[in-house]
């Protein structure tokens, strides 16, 4: 075996980072199975009351409701991603490349809280929107748009939109372009060789990005908290209330713990269903 | 080969879906841009008269300020930290072997599909049970937990990129395997050390779920501070500090592309 000098000094500062994430998912999961004693912020004895609250339909709807904003979320960003990703990755001029990158990449690093209030400047009832459909005289009085779920979903589909398009361009730019060429040049249409070559080819990114957009979402707070008002409530929305609002900290540790389950079981059966397709894979 | 009216077409479509598309992610921050420099402190399209005031007014606020500087401290010692772990570990990963190699890794990148609000209320109940209290310490190990797999992937690519012919002839010439790390590969790696590390920063400046809940009043972040403003006003003073960010995360950007090529960071860049 090669030497390997370092070895613990390297690995040291790593483990040492896991551990204390380690060590904050188990005080999560521990808060989760332990009685909610009102006023006070220390959590009582061993029980089970948490998990089974949860079945309640008012959390069950919630549970529900956030699987849907997900799945709708995830779905349209993969449709608005993909033709962002393809120009991005066959555009020729350097320059049209470089501006597609940056404004695809930007919201990325603005943060939920910058975009999220952007948003509600265009959605809301004197916003944007309403304004310009005011003044062009097609509406009499405002829209509702905020406190829907479309407006949500159109919020959270511009948050995910970046993280989408790198995965999709990382896949695609890993294609060979001459797979397409040689589709043509047997007779396939271009709408055909994208169908029957490049569609295929690229699923690793379309899988790689519709699961990370699923758990970003998932993970979403400001969005749904800040544009669905109380009217469109996630898990992180319902956690948060719990847990500072309430100071239910067992209980909405028990939230979390579910929320858990619940990624992991979606995240594992994309992978199921994905499988036969990642021997389209470029490697 | 000729192109039919049909290719002419469909490239036309294609080229205006893009354009639309691109304009719907411009969209917030062309709106936003237009309401900062509103002078009445309610919206209107567009504005009546215009002013630049609700710039003063979002520099001057004294939780901006606070939470910019405190944010800057988080930024700053988190993805330095997670720069040190990354690196030392992208390195262990791609060369050695050792015990529960595999398992470290997948701890450390689950980070990633965790939610942040569960890793928020983990570290959050964490400090209270071991009885810290709600300083810099909780926001910014929590912090490197999250930024973490983005300074790992960063590195490790730039590691597999890496000639290891280099380092072998350096070696074979006498150097110890501290000089040839410190002389060859880090020099090598610089610009995903200067990426993974930029890319660490911007992201935990951000991050908000999270930092709402490990948060207190006095290690208040920029976007936690965001936050609670638009909860309770809503003039435009928002808006402008909006627009500070989008103008100065821009710029970066188009710097880090400039330096860096962006493409290559993110791993984007046709090989070919």
């Amino acid at each position: 075996m090669q030497p390997q000098p370092f070895l613990r000094t390297f690995v040291f500062p790593a483990a040492l980072c896991a551990l204390g994430f380690l060590a904050a998912m188990a005080t999560v999961l521990q808060y989760s199975l332990r009685a909610y004693v009102p006023g006070s912020l220390e959590a009582g004895g061993l029980s089970f009351d948490n998990f089974s609250a949860l079945l309640k339909p008012l959390y069950a709807r919630v549970f529900i409701d956030t699987v849907w904003i997900c799945f709708l979320t995830a779905a349209c960003a993969l449709l608005v991603a993909y033709p962002i990703a393809y120009a991005l990755v066959h555009a020729q001029n350097r320059l049209i490349k470089a501006a597609i990158l940056i404004i695809a990449v930007t919201p990325l690093f603005l943060g939920e809280v910058v975009r999220t209030y952007s948003w509600i400047v265009v959605l809301g009832n004197n916003g944007f929107i309403n304004s310009v459909l005011l003044k062009l005289g097609l509406i009499d009085r405002p829209l509702q748009i905020m406190f829907t779920t479309f407006a949500v979903v159109t919020a959270l589909v511009h948050v995910t939109l970046p993280v989408m398009v790198i995965m999709l361009a990382a896949a695609l730019a890993h294609i060979d372009p001459s797979f397409e060429k040689a589709a043509q040049s047997l007779g396939a249409g271009p709408v055909r060789a994208f169908l029957t070559v490049t569609l295929p080819l690229s699923t690793p990114g379309i899988i790689a990005g519709v699961t990370t957009a699923f758990a970003w979402t998932f993970s979403a707070f400001a969005t749904p908290q800040l544009i669905g008002g109380g009217q469109v409530n996630m898990i992180s929305n319902l956690v948060y209330q719990l847990g500072l609002a309430s100071f239910n900290f067992p209980f909405a540790a028990s939230l979390s713990v579910a929320g858990l389950a619940l990624t992991f079981m979606i995240l594992s059966l994309l992978r199921v269903v994905a499988r036969p397709f990642e021997k389209f894979g470029p490697h | 080969m000729a192109r039919s009216a049909f290719q002419r077409l469909l490239g036309i479509v294609g080229v205006l879906a893009v354009l639309t598309i691109l304009g719907f992610v411009i969209l917030p921050a062309a709106v936003v841009t237009l309401a900062a420099f509103n002078d009445k402190a309610i919206l209107a399209f567009p504005p009546e008269t215009w002013s630049g005031r609700w710039f003063a007014k979002a520099l001057a606020y004294e939780d901006f300020r606070s939470g910019f500087r405190n944010g800057f401290i988080v930024a700053g010692c988190a993805s330095s930290i997670a720069l040190l772990v990354g690196t030392t570990f992208a390195f262990a990963l791609d060369r050695y072997s050792f015990p529960l190699k595999r398992t470290l890794e997948a701890v450390l990148l689950s980070s990633l599909v965790v939610p942040h609000f569960t890793i928020g209320l983990g570290f959050l109940i964490l400090a209270a049970q071991i009885g810290w209290a709600r300083g810099f310490a909780v926001v910014i190990a929590c912090h490197v937990v999250l930024v973490l797999p983005f300074v790992l992937r960063s590195v490790y690519v730039s590691l597999r990129n890496l000639d290891q012919k280099l380092e072998l002839a350096a070696a074979s010439l006498g150097a110890s395997p501290a000089r040839v790390i410190a002389t060859i590969t880090l020099p090598l790696l610089a610009p995903g050390l200067v990426g993974g590390w930029l890319l660490a920063a911007v992201l935990s400046f951000n991050e908000f779920t999270a930092s709402l809940f490990v948060t207190a009043q006095r290690t208040q972040t920029l976007p936690v501070a965001m936050y609670n403003y638009v909860r309770e006003y809503a003039d435009p003073s928002m808006a402008a500090l909006s627009v500070l960010y989008i103008a100065a995360t821009a710029t970066l950007l188009i710097v880090a592309n400039l330096y860096l090529g962006l493409g290559k960071v993110l791993n984007v860049e046709s090989r070919r």
